[in-house]
């Protein structure tokens, strides 16, 4: 017998089911039960940049609306930092800028949308940058392993067509799948961002 | 000279073959919701290996005893008085400290406080369902609570969830952000649920059940149940690939 490797295995995941507001949402529950919901404000007071609204629907493969999904949400400041001790640079993130919220859906229509600043783009891999983009995770009842994606914006189209992880997808019309579309209303700046579960347009999700 | 701590690298590789595949046919409601195509493979880069930090200040000490923290005062929930402790490690058996571990659940009749379930079992005044806590340096956390009850749901007509309670962990990186589900030892359920199924390794399975735990227990009060989670493992190795720069 060869010697062990005495590793570990990762625990499995689970759906996180239909109820999972409860324990990551529970104003959207229905109940009060906490001082303060975490990841309510992704950007803080403080933040500069951009202020951005990003709103979507994630679509099963039946064209419907997936109303009881979560989203979370994991971007770095308009400087290209993230607020965690090691990305260089940490130390000068805006106080209460968190980077991070979560996102509920309006429960009748699965409509979802959420308030922050354009993140700035930031170094990659092996010396490339990365163009701006917003890192979401999907779960929701039926999905069995979260779903990872990236979301990036439209008005970069230069930076887009350098980044590497944009570039790894072999399927250009692929690619489309990551780009949130600009638009203005009433003074607001919004990206709209469906993500589609299956189909011909079925979004890319990541094994990260 | 002090020397500095060694840089830690890339996560390991999922095992996507121990978790549970995004398609399957018996929970039927992952047949809509299963991509397709494969996933896109990524090597780690800034994005992925850093993540959300929590400190004591975004929660109460209360939030970690589900037994108080939705009862009238002088009141208690109904139910199986239980604590679930245990560590959270990587997968190279280092804790990991300081990290936000939220739960929720149904309480003892098998109902959830949420406005879509309508499940015949009662709502329990007492009880809220959630409960979240930070690990401590060691990695070690712990909860107070009800056991939950079994109920119903629509897959088959008569499909009965085991007893569980749902576990969200988050670890130092986004890549290891993880949300799975906690059953317990002896529960006949766990061998009929297809939710439980969708796991294709009877190993990872047991990972899933939280054994009872006599030392743990506090005689005449609560049994207690034992629940380490692993997240994914960092490379820490001489040659290290290179995140950024040249």
């Amino acid at each position: 017998m060869p010697q062990s490797l005495d590793y570990l295995k990762e625990t499995p995941s689970q759906t996180a089911g239909p109820y999972v507001h409860i324990g990551l949402a529970p104003g959207a529950a229905g109940f009060q039960i906490y001082d303060q919901e975490l990841g309510q404000d992704i950007a803080g007071p403080n933040a500069t940049g951009e202020r951005i609204r990003v709103e979507g629907l994630v679509i099963d493969g039946t064209g419907s609306p997936v109303k009881d999904v979560l989203l979370e949400v994991w971007q770095a400041n308009a400087d290209g930092v993230y607020p965690h001790p090691e990305h260089a640079g940490h130390e000068s993130v805006e106080e209460g800028f968190r980077g991070w919220g979560r996102v509920i859906t309006n429960f009748e229509t699965g409509e979802w949308a959420f308030d922050t600043v354009k993140p700035g783009a930031l170094m990659g891999r092996n010396g490339q940058m990365m163009a701006p983009h917003i890192n979401l995770w999907i779960v929701a009842r039926g999905i069995n392993v979260g779903l990872n994606t990236r979301l990036y914006f439209d008005d970069e189209a230069e930076a887009n067509a350098a980044d590497p992880v944009i570039n790894v997808i072999e399927w250009e019309k692929r690619r489309e799948t990551l780009i949130a579309k600009r638009s203005e209303r009433d003074g607001e700046t919004v990206y709209r961002f469906d993500i589609r579960l299956q189909g011909g347009d079925e979004t890319v999700f990541f094994d990260i | 000279m002090t020397q500095t701590p060694k840089k830690q690298g890339e996560f390991y590789q999922r095992d996507r073959r121990w978790h549970p595949p995004a398609y399957d046919k018996d929970y039927k409601t992952s047949v809509a919701r299963s991509p397709k195509l494969s996933l896109i493979s990524l090597e780690n880069t800034p994005s992925e290996i850093t993540g959300p930090r929590f400190g004591h200040g975004d929660m109460t000490p209360i939030d970690n005893d589900l037994l108080s923290n939705y009862a009238q005062p002088d009141q208690s929930p109904i139910g199986e008085r239980i604590i679930v402790h245990g560590r959270v490690l990587d997968e190279n058996a280092r804790p990991v400290p300081n990290t936000l571990v939220e739960i929720w659940q149904a309480n003892a009749s098998g109902r959830y406080r949420h406005k879509k379930d309508s499940y015949l079992g009662a709502i329990d005044p007492n009880f809220g369902g959630c409960g979240r806590t930070m690990t401590d340096e060691n990695g070690y956390y712990y909860f107070r609570t009800v056991k939950p009850g079994a109920y119903p749901w629509r897959n088959w007509v008569n499909d009965w969830r085991p007893a569980h309670i749902h576990v969200s962990v988050f670890g130092t990186g986004f890549a290891q952000r993880l949300i799975t589900q906690l059953y317990f030892e002896g529960d006949p359920l766990v061998k009929t649920c297809p939710i439980v199924a969708t796991i294709p390794d009877p190993e990872a399975i047991e990972q899933l059940i939280a054994k009872l735990d006599m030392n743990a227990t506090i005689p005449l009060d609560t049994i207690a149940y034992k629940f380490d989670i692993v997240l994914r493992g960092r490379r820490s190795t001489l040659f290290e690939n290179r995140l950024e720069g040249n």
